[in-house]
């Protein structure tokens, strides 16, 4: 089997946004939809403070509890783990939008551009009104794995094939890969640091890892 | 863009949707007060006819809200695992027996009960069933928000009907448990979501409107009630006591459920389990 995942390295992201930009020019999302963002969190009081990079979006959950709730069956979760919304038959009750717990989903009633009537060359390519008044998120880059996939390439190694946000990370912050694949290097990443997943607490079983330290050593064994 | 680790309010379900949980919850309960108060005649009919017109003032709501509405009819595609496509097919079924009813056929009294619980249940599990907004998937929402449909639609019946009908300590004293039902697990749900520390900036909208819910829909309704269920004040008081009863308590849980789901429904945040360790080779 297939389980496709993100993986990212809470240690390296710098915040820069470049998936963000990436993610809006490969799927030319309207304005205030970012299906890929970075938050930037301040925790702690002064002057015990951390500040945090976040990537988040679409968990692409083993459970995805957008699923059960939506009406009209336009969300699916495909076999190999990435949840799918059918633009055709959703009729934009924005259930699985309130459903969702790391609030990945968006529904926008106007078709705008970013920079008012006149689209910029990718928005103009990839301009789709069945996108609007309908549930979206992100997805993986669906096609891009689809393609690629199609003409031998591996997902999360070969860049035709890998989602954009992925491609653009300039800090190697973000990895995707198969985690059924012990091989995979998303599997290597797993088995060598420590992670977690957001919201574990709720059993969504997110497809989306967060890497916060290396695997450490026993104490007796480092200090020896 | 950075929303921070702090829950924020959702903005997708607006007035709207509190539209369909206030209108159809009162309406499929005055529905089932109506049959389960036996009452029959021109005044159940027309009863009948107000709370099947309330479903469908819910029902309108919702559909001016949803993005494509000439697809409205996929609502029901999804019966096996939607509580929102059971909604629908269960209004169906409200609209077949109550209108049915309205026409003089006796036997779709029991029938309309039943389907019309079903749609009040279908509601209060949409709610629950948004995993999203820790104040709704609190178990408890399911039987709160079932009791509150009971409720105020038995509040409706007497508000509509009180000076129609006659004051059976029954039909009345059951008003007074569904008060006093609605009421308790309302302060229930209010005190689980305060324990669990899940939603404080939800619970200081709750506890803005508690004085609407306890003190106006919960004591004074409840009050008025047992004054009438108990023969306790003079029998023709009756009607105007029920009527002032059902008043408060329809108009507090309406005044609950456009909290509910416009200001008391901030979604989860985001949380981190553990914070980045830097400096370390990977």
């Amino acid at each position: 089997m297939t389980r496709w995942a993100m993986v990212a390295d809470l240690r390296r992201c710098v915040g820069c946004q470049t998936c963000t930009a990436a993610c809006k020019h490969a799927n030319a999302t309207p304005p205030g939809v970012q299906w890929r963002r970075v938050l930037d969190i301040e925790l702690g009081v002064y002057p015990d403070v951390q500040r945090a990079f976040v990537p988040v979006g679409c968990q692409h959950c083993d459970e995805p509890p957008c699923l059960p709730v939506c009406p009209t069956t336009a969300t699916k979760k495909r076999a190999d783990g990435i949840v799918t919304i059918d633009y055709d038959i959703c009729i934009g009750c924005a259930y699985c939008a309130v459903a969702c717990p790391y609030q990945a989903r968006y529904k926008t009633d106007l078709s705008e551009f970013a920079y008012g009537d006149k689209p910029m060359d990718n928005e103009a390519l990839r301009f789709d009104d069945a996108k609007r008044s309908v549930a979206t998120k992100c997805t993986f880059c669906v096609g891009r794995i689809d393609s690629g996939l199609a003409n031998g390439l591996t997902p999360g190694v070969d860049p035709e094939a890998t989602p954009a946000c992925v491609n653009s990370c300039i800090a190697d912050a973000l990895a995707f890969g198969d985690i059924d694949d012990p091989e995979s290097n998303v599997s290597a990443l797993l088995a060598k640091n420590q992670h977690f997943r957001m919201h574990e607490e709720l059993g969504t079983g997110p497809g989306f890892f967060y890497l916060w330290d290396r695997n450490r050593p026993p104490i007796d064994e480092e200090k020896s | 863009m950075s929303y921070g680790p702090n829950p924020w309010q959702q903005a997708h379900w607006d007035w709207r949707a509190a539209g369909n949980f206030i209108f159809g919850g009162a309406g499929s309960g005055l529905l089932v007060f109506t049959v389960a108060s036996g009452l029959q005649g021109v005044a159940a009919r027309l009863l009948v006819l107000t709370g099947l017109a309330l479903v469908g003032l819910g029902l309108l709501c919702v559909w001016l809200e949803i993005g494509r509405p000439l697809r409205a009819a996929n609502v029901f595609i999804n019966l096996r695992l939607s509580w929102m496509s059971r909604e629908a097919l269960a209004s169906v079924f409200v609209f077949a027996c109550g209108l049915g009813l309205a026409a003089g056929v006796q036997a779709c009294a029991a029938p309309l009960a039943v389907v019309a619980l079903a749609f009040l249940y279908c509601q209060a599990r949409i709610v629950q069933g948004a995993r999203g907004i820790p104040a709704w998937r609190e178990p408890l929402i399911v039987p709160l928000l079932v009791a509150c449909g009971l409720a105020e639609g038995a509040g409706l019946f007497w508000l509509l009907g009180a000076w129609q009908v006659p004051a059976h300590a029954a039909a009345s004293g059951l008003f007074a448990v569904l008060v006093a039902v609605r009421w308790a697990l309302w302060r229930t749900w209010r005190k689980r979501l305060g324990d669990a520390q899940i939603a404080p900036r939800a619970l200081a909208h709750v506890d803005r409107i508690a004085p609407v819910v306890q003190w106006i829909g919960g004591a004074l309704a409840l009050a008025l009630a047992l004054l009438a269920a108990g023969g306790l004040a003079p029998e023709s008081w009756n009607p105007a006591l029920l009527a002032a009863a059902g008043l408060a308590v329809a108009v507090s849980g309406a005044r609950f459920k456009f909290t509910l789901i416009t200001r008391a429904a901030f979604n989860q945040g985001f949380a981190l389990a553990r914070l980045p360790v830097r400096g370390v080779p990977r």
